[in-house]
């Protein structure tokens, strides 16, 4: 094997799935734009419809929260939905089930994780690395054209007999396992064909986005040189390499139950329901950590370069990452403390979930150190990052009550879980997408977006999450159900139908301002200033060349020389340092502190040079 | 709404609240430092002309500090709730004079089945009550919890109980409550279209009207008049 | 003298042409590598789930030999890894850059993989006839439903790789007749080895927990 261990990839591979050729010519109409290999091009394709899905996510939550308020009365403008959903605009059951679902899935499935995974990992991880495109790069268009049809089918699913899937996002077997339970027979099917497609589609993300990590890094980009973004999507890609395939073997049993009279989930005839959670939240926590952990990247990588400050605790941030990734894999019964599972488990796991908050904290607390001492710019990005520290905290802490087991009796399944949930993936990953989106726009499209109309959204956003979601708490602590179509049926709830009424206005103002980002968004692209390689005076290596950068990237291979966080360097004119720019003369540079020697140089240096 | 809960009526209840109190005012003192620290990091090292930002790459000293304290502290929080999920979940650690009755979840209601005057489910006289718990004052209640079709959830919140039900699986759980009164009762896991409408009463009497009340239960179930509190129980709504 | 200097003296200076030395296998090796923890993953959720399912319910699985084909089986196990000698031969074969070697290999290799699948969907049927169905309402063969759903879910998704293995051996046979490998162009069939052999592990894995335990 020795003979040919070398790090040049031999092309006489042109199998479909995996060659990996680049075009020199000017691609054609339908090579650049639609399947194109170029991963910045991929990139955009998943923001394209990932913001779809959040619309569409998005519209949903508002017709849920007019139902939650009004229960039982027409919605306004809303009246043309087929009788099957929304007869005159009154919101049906199955429909609200439906919507209850389909929210869950099209913000977790096709909003947030291509957003954070597809789009941030494939603009960003060639960019930041050096290289001129991911390993695979057929691989990568397929990866894109994968999630279409998977989201074509999900949406798809809404069309036919029985309405979309309505067992919730979590589909609890065996309301899930036969349509009888719940009068959707093809819709849950489709849901479950969905993800399974889905998954495909994930996992050839993962397996290009850790090939190149490993094997692509430009010369001198050592491990703890590594912008903290490329760390937080290697760990986040091995996490779907390896959780993705468990939902998947989960989805097919579920599907065999449904369509070919197997009886995995199935009681009466020997099946067990609670092997599908097991299933599910072994594939669900890790899958939780991918929709924060590049978030963490995003925000480590904004909040230093607002401050103008190296990161504080570098090693740490990538230890916490990394022990995070870890601990995700032993944590998932705590979704499961009400379940009928073995009491002694639901105290196994409330330990470790417990041990799982420490790594977060550290997060946050070298977050505040690196704004601490900074010369900060309240830029659009930062102010979206400093926003997600806040908001991460709150959702962090409510964490903590549902760990204690005794608490959780009390809050399970109530709003508080939905409260937490909206912290951490709203007020966590969305506001740090916010952050990625308006800090990378330039870097994606050459041009700015508009910052006034950008701090309006900001502003809003801000105001009216916090005014939808935090009441929830206090909602679930006097004992709300999720899900719940009506709460007016239950006498303590009829009680606090004004919180609701109150919340639904939040909603809808919250779900107003995000019209000015879209807006904004895409008129940016062509109103917005010319933005030049570095609007943002950052570090990173996809700073040092045009936006939008060319086919292929770089002119050159980069040489890297230092970490990604040198900011306000003592003794360099100017406040930041691009990982790239050779050091001049050895006097006019300050030696690096001691921590920024990356130890491992000799024990990583095999296979290389000889 | 606040932060505070309705007061609890079981015996374990005012244990969990405490608990609850505990963490509220830990997160609460964390939640005010760090965002304090936020929001003056913010104002103190906002962009001046002719700062410099600190040149630090961090600090081993704080990053142990910050590992350790919060270790401790959720492994404290986990040490002291565990007495209390065992007292109430753990099977092992059940009353032992508890008053047995048995009650099956389906779509869209409760059946609470009654032991006969011999204590068999299965006698003559044994009856069930829909939508309706009636349970005695000061003496733990066993309830094995059962399910006809899907996974429903027993949620009592003035009690601070709540359990799954599973199907093919009898899971047990106890409580004992402390005044008497009628209590709400609902479904707290998705469990179909009427998972909304599944709404039930725990009625808690006292010793005397709990032995009265099962007395004309048995009466009228061992002379083959059943569906009468069936007919009282039903709320109105037809089930699927 | 800066610590940056110090760092690249001690570790040689950095080959501005050459990326940073990564795990020493190449792009298609290390992702074939990376592909493989995924299935490995894919079938622990039908193992685990298998293995949850047999502790739950005992009853439902009959004692080994009573209902599945144990001989046959053994004999199809042995085709298999007979396949993995065969296909171990044809990338010998290419690295001394003996085309007609990697070719007959490879054809061998080819007729091994769907001598498998036919073994298996020969046993299928009779599985079939006997009553040992997937489907829970029709099943009537010793032991219970669960027994015929674990059963079909794990050997099915196997087959199911082979198939797609056999699929891909084909399209490397195509390429070696157009003469594409050389001892210094080896990738696809080392890669496609890489596949071959795994698939071949999980049936051995397969085989003991379902046949013979």
């Amino acid at each position: 094997m020795s003979a040919h261990a070398t790090q040049e990839a031999p092309n006489d591979w042109d199998f479909p799935a995996f060659a990996g050729d680049h075009e020199h010519h000017e691609p054609s109409f339908i090579r650049k734009y639609i399947f194109s290999t170029d991963h910045k091009m991929i990139a955009k394709q998943f923001l394209a419809v990932s913001l779809f899905f959040l619309a569409a996510g998005g519209t949903l939550a508002l017709m849920m929260r007019w139902q939650l308020a009004f229960p039982g009365q027409p919605m306004p403008v809303v009246d043309f939905l087929p009788s099957t959903m929304a007869p005159g605009g009154i919101i049906l059951p199955e429909f609200y089930n439906a919507m209850v679902t389909m929210h869950g899935t099209f913000m977790i499935f096709f909003a947030i994780m291509p957003l954070l995974v597809g789009v941030f990992g494939n603009l960003l991880i060639p960019l930041q690395i050096g290289a001129g495109d991911m390993a695979f790069p057929r691989l990568n268009m397929w990866s894109f054209w994968l999630a279409v049809p998977a989201g074509l089918l999900m949406l798809a699913s809404f069309a036919v007999e029985g309405g979309a899937a309505g067992a919730g996002w979590t589909a609890y077997a065996p309301l899930s396992a036969d349509g009888e339970y719940t009068g959707v027979y093809l819709g849950q099917q489709l849901w479950l064909a969905s993800l399974f497609i889905l998954g495909f589609s994930s996992i050839a993300g993962a397996v290009n986005y850790i090939t190149t990590v490993i094997n692509m890094r430009a010369p001198g980009l050592t491990w703890l040189r590594l912008p903290l973004t490329v760390w937080a999507l290697f760990i986040t890609a091995i996490l779907v390499l390896l959780a993705i395939p468990i939902l998947a073997g989960a989805l097919i049993m579920l599907l065999t139950d449904q369509t070919l009279g197997t009886t995995f989930f199935l009681p009466e005839t020997g099946g067990e329901p609670l092997l599908w959670q097991h299933l599910f939240w072994f594939f669900g926590h890790p899958e939780v950590y991918i929709l924060i952990l590049p978030a963490f990247g995003i925000v480590s990588e904004v909040l230093a370069n607002g401050a103008r400050k190296p990161i504080f605790g570098y090693t740490a941030m990538v230890l916490a990452i990394v022990a995070i990734a870890f601990l995700g894999w032993i944590v998932w019964g705590h979704h499961m403390f009400m379940s009928g599972m073995n009491p002694v488990l639901g105290t196994t796991f409330m330990f470790s979930t417990m041990v799982i908050a420490v790594p977060s904290a550290i997060k946050v607390f070298n977050w505040l150190g690196t704004l601490w001492g900074g010369n900060i710019h309240f830029h659009v990005p930062f102010l979206h990052a400093a926003a997600f520290v806040s908001l991460f905290i709150i959702g962090g802490l409510s964490g903590i009550f549902m760990a204690s087991t005794p608490v959780d009796i009390h809050i399970h399944d109530t709003y508080f879980i939905v409260a937490h949930l909206h912290y951490v993936l709203f007020g966590g990953s969305l506001f740090a997408i916010f952050a990625g989106i308006t800090y990378w726009y330039p870097k994606m499209f050459g041009r700015m977006m508009n910052s006034l109309w950008n701090r309006i959204h900001f502003v809003g956003t801000f105001i009216f999450y916090n005014l939808a979601f935090f009441p929830m708490h206090g909602l679930g602590l006097e004992g709300m159900m999720r899900r719940l179509y009506d709460p007016t049926q239950y006498g303590w709830l009829a009680e606090l139908q004004p919180w609701n009424v109150f919340i639904t206005y939040s909603v809808f103002f919250l779900v107003g301002f995000q019209v000015i980002f879209f807006v904004n968004f895409i008129l940016s692209m062509w109103t917005g200033r010319e933005a030049g390689p570095n609007p943002w005076n950052a570090n990173s290596l996809e700073w040092s060349i045009p936006s939008p950068p060319p086919h292929g990237n770089f002119q050159t291979i980069p040489v890297v020389y230092r970490g990604a966080y040198e900011y306000s360097v003592p003794g360099h004119e100017r406040d930041f340092l691009l990982q790239n720019e050779p050091p001049d003369d050895a006097a006019k540079r300050r030696p690096e502190p001691a921590q920024r020697v990356d130890p491992s140089g000799q024990v990583k240096d095999r296979g290389g040079d000889q | 709404m606040n932060w505070l809960l309705e007061p609890s009526v079981s015996t374990f209840g005012p244990e969990i609240d405490r608990l609850y109190y505990i963490i509220l005012v830990i997160t609460g003192i964390v939640f005010f430092i760090t965002q304090f620290l936020l929001v003056y990091f913010l104002i103190k090292y906002r962009k001046r002309e002719g700062r410099t930002a600190a040149y630090t790459h961090g600090s081993t000293r704080a990053e142990i500090l910050w590992t350790a304290v919060p270790f401790v502290v959720v492994l404290m929080l986990a040490l002291i709730s565990k007495p209390v999920w065992d007292e109430i979940k753990d099977p092992a650690l059940f009353p032992e004079d508890a008053y047995e009755v048995t009650v099956v979840a389906r779509q869209f209601e409760w059946e609470a089945q009654y032991a006969g005057s011999n204590g068999e489910f299965d006698a003559d006289d044994s009856f069930t009550v829909l939508n309706r718990l009636h349970v005695p004052v000061n003496q733990p209640v066993i309830v094995h919890l059962e399910s006809a079709d899907v996974i429903h959830s027993f949620f009592v919140p003035r009690f601070r109980l709540k359990q799954d039900a599973l199907p093919g699986r009898s899971i047990p759980m106890w409580f004992e409550v402390t005044e008497p009164g009628e209590y709400e009762l609902g479904c707290a896991e998705l469990c179909g279209l009427g998972h909304y409408r599944m709404d039930g009463l725990v009625i808690v009497h006292t010793e005397e009207e709990f032995e009265a009340w099962k007395a004309e239960r048995l009466a009228a179930a061992g002379g083959g008049v059943t569906g009468t509190e069936r007919a009282q129980a039903m709320t109105g709504e037809e089930s699927r | 003298m800066s610590q940056t200097a110090a760092v690249s003296a001690a570790r040689g200076p950095v080959d501005p042409t050459r990326p940073e030395p990564g795990l020493g296998a190449y792009n298609l090796k290390l992702g074939m590598w990376v592909f493989l923890l995924s299935e490995v993953m894919f079938f622990t959720s039908l193992i685990g789930a298998y293995i949850i399912l047999r502790f739950a319910h005992p009853e439902h699985f009959a004692a080994p030999g009573e209902v599945l084909n144990v001989p046959l089986t053994a004999a199809n196990t042995f085709v298999l890894i007979c396949s993995s000698v065969t296909m171990v031969k044809a990338f010998a074969a290419i690295a001394r850059d003996d085309q007609k070697g990697l070719q007959l290999w490879l054809v061998a290799t080819i007729i091994l993989g769907s001598t498998f699948v036919g073994v298996q969907v020969y046993e299928y049927i009779h599985l079939f006839r006997d009553g040992f169905v997937p489907n829970a309402a029709a099943y009537t063969a010793g032991g219970g439903p669960l027994y015929g759903s674990t059963f079909y879910l794990m050997t099915g998704f196997h087959g199911l790789h082979v198939s797609i293995g056999v699929g891909c051996l084909i399209w490397v046979l195509i390429q070696a007749i157009r003469g594409r490998y050389s001892s210094s162009h080896l990738g696809g069939v080392e890669v496609m080895g890489l596949y071959w052999h795994f698939v071949d592990l999980v049936w051995i894995v397969l085989f003991t927990i379902v046949y013979l335990i």
